[in-house]
């Protein structure tokens, strides 16, 4: 790469700007935001940033972030860099194809912006353990997939702890930004789990994909898309078997879904607007200088230029993000006993309760196969189900009542036990 | 959020460990779900299900059909149910492992049921997807077919799909050409 024909701004010149904005008192600013000269170093030696994906939006994000006065950045994503990402990837260049996006980027914006150190983690969001998310001030989003979303999304909410009013401990609050491209539209939303709806509270809101009846590709196809569809789902163990036969690797499900999707054409400008947007949502979130976005930007530029920001509702009883109901145990409490009281629970009134704690199904009412299986927990203390927690989350799904009738209902239960402390250790119950 | 974090940083020794272990994995919406709608099936009579990876694996999930009436009463037909991480926005993916001889399912096990793709929405549950499958059963549809073979013969030779049915349920081979004699 050719030097750059001007020197680059010295260092207090190149945050002048940032400077004033953090420095100065206003009426749209945060009610615990104190402006002073030393808050950008703040910024840089408190924060921490999680950038969760590289490509189109993650190398905008990375590059605003940093100039943006965050010095701690780190960003994840499982990708190699592909010849077609070199129109909007900015960071990228002929001879990183093949390489980590998340290397070849924190590379890139380290060389460029000084000071600033970007850690890269070159794999898939679920190879971290839940641990490496925490430390994180605040995740930003630059994903693609309703999936991936969702994943970050119940991590993030899951580190929120309510009190026992129901109120959200800021201590324990992770907030996100995410952003979204698709063509000439995108989305920037801010998500204060237990303020702001989360991903989970408003995923119903996606649209159906479309997708073809099986017999219709088949039999009785009538569009194109129906013979592409066709080749894509029936006949692709074919085209393994071809790659096989002239000995050609790469032939995977994921890059057979790269090829047939339905590809939209990736605009850098639109990846670039709302990649600004969260950038700057997160440097309001974080300092206070500003109002963020309440909450959920929608940016489309197909038709003219139109921004609008709405704001979105949480859903009450949410499992992601809901504080769920408080419920104490004695230690000797039995898991049948604690179903028993479910009945009785003036919040809850649930009868023929089925009980899941991370993964463990403790107890099954149906199918049969399930129930005996199950059926031995029902005498175990929880406390000792529970693994020996001082305070955790336990799901129960049964018939509650709703509105004086009986639905099937499905509860988030916030299971704390009397008289253990939070630092206790297993062996007491012994 | 500043503030918050110059307290968080003197706190952070104590605040590192408050639970003595490490944070747990937290179950997906999609598996609690999934596990509301298990819990609360309630399966044809002679329907069976099994669970291949255990009590605590409920994404995967074997179900073996024993129709009562029709054409295929008298056989028992085994499908694999994958749920994916997104349920209930996206169906389970269903496989018929037994071959059959059926309009609807082809020799590879696909199946064309419209709820398990066009028509599937997040309201459905895997009690719908169960009933639906038993349908098919009941009432194989020569309209959609997938094994055109099977449709045709329903469609003009009611008494001699019956036959096919009995042969290939009996482990016998209904011979393409056979409907053209």
């Amino acid at each position: 790469m050719s030097s750059p024909d001007e020197d680059p701004p010295t260092e207090p010149e190149r945050w002048r700007d940032l400077d004033m904005l953090l420095s100065r008192p206003g009426n749209l600013v945060h009610a615990d935001f104190n402006p002073s000269p030393g808050l950008r170093d703040s910024l840089g030696s408190l924060v921490e940033v999680l950038v969760v994906g590289a490509g189109g939006l993650g190398c905008e994000l990375l590059k605003d972030l940093a100039l943006s006065g965050f010095k701690n950045i780190h960003v994840i994503d499982m990708d190699t860099i592909d010849v077609s990402n070199l129109n909007r990837q900015f960071l990228f260049r002929v001879q990183d194809v093949g390489k980590s996006k998340a290397e070849v980027a924190a590379k890139r914006v380290m060389e460029r912006v000084s000071g600033v150190n970007i850690v890269p983690h070159f794999c898939r969001i679920e190879d971290k353990e839940i641990e490496f998310y925490s430390q994180f001030s605040i995740i930003v989003l630059g994903l693609d997939s309703i999936e991936a979303r969702s994943y970050i999304n119940s991590v993030a909410c899951g580190f929120l702890e309510y009190d026992s009013d129901d109120k959200p401990i800021p201590e324990t609050l992770k907030p996100m930004v995410d952003g979204g491209t698709e063509g000439f539209k995108g989305h920037a939303r801010v998500i204060i789990p237990g303020t702001t709806p989360c991903f989970e509270c408003n995923i119903w809101l996606f649209p159906p994909q479309v997708k073809f009846p099986l017999c219709t590709l088949a039999e009785t196809p009538r569009t194109a898309a129906h013979c592409i569809e066709y080749a894509h789902l029936i006949k692709w163990n074919e085209a393994l078997k071809r790659a096989e036969l002239f000995g050609i690797s790469g032939v995977t499900y994921s890059f057979t879904q790269g090829v047939v999707k339905n590809i939209i054409p990736a605009i850098a400008s639109t990846n670039a607007i709302v990649s600004a947007a969260c950038a700057l949502e997160a440097l309001k979130l974080i300092s206070g200088c500003s109002k963020t976005v309440s909450n959920y930007l929608t940016y489309n530029g197909l038709d003219g230029t139109h921004i609008n920001v709405s704001e979105f509702a949480r859903e009450r009883d949410c499992l992601v993000c809901g504080p769920g109901t408080l419920i104490e145990l004695g230690t000797s409490t039995t898991l049948s006993e604690f179903i028993k009281m479910l009945e009785e629970h003036p919040k809850l009134l649930m009868s023929r309760a089925s009980v899941t704690h991370e993964g463990d199904n403790l107890y099954m009412q149906a199918p049969e196969v399930l129930e005996q299986m199950t059926r031995p927990n029902l005498g175990v203390p929880m406390f000792e189900l529970l693994k020996g927690a001082a305070r955790t989350t336990v799901h129960v799904t049964g018939m509650a009542e709703n509105n004086g009738k009986k639905v099937s209902s499905l509860r988030k239960l916030r299971v704390t036990f009397k008289g253990v402390e939070e630092s206790s250790k297993m062996d007491e119950s012994s | 959020m500043l503030n918050l974090f110059k307290i968080k940083g003197q706190k952070k020794e104590e605040a590192a460990n408050t639970n003595g272990r490490p944070p747990a994995k937290k179950q997906s919406p999609g598996e609690l779900r999934l596990h509301k709608d298990i819990a609360e099936l309630n399966l044809p009579k002679k329907t069976n299900i099994t669970f291949p990876n255990g009590k605590d694996d409920l994404m995967n999930i074997e179900i073996t059909l024993r129709p009562d009436e029709g054409y295929y009463v008298g056989g028992a037909f085994v499908f694999t149910l994958q749920v994916p991480p997104t349920y209930p926005h996206e169906p389970p993916k269903v496989k018929c492992t037994t071959k059959v001889y059926h309009p609807n399912i082809d020799l590879d096990g696909n199946v064309c049921l419209n709820i398990l793709r066009e028509d599937w929405k997040p309201v459905l549950n895997i009690n719908t997807i169960v009933y639906g499958l038993n349908l098919l059963f009941i009432q194989p549809n020569d309209e959609d077919p997938l094994n055109h073979d099977a449709a045709a013969v329903l469609r003009d030779d009611p008494q001699k799909f019956r036959r096919n049915v009995q042969t290939a349920m009996s482990g016998g081979y209904v011979d393409r050409s056979s409907k053209n004699s």
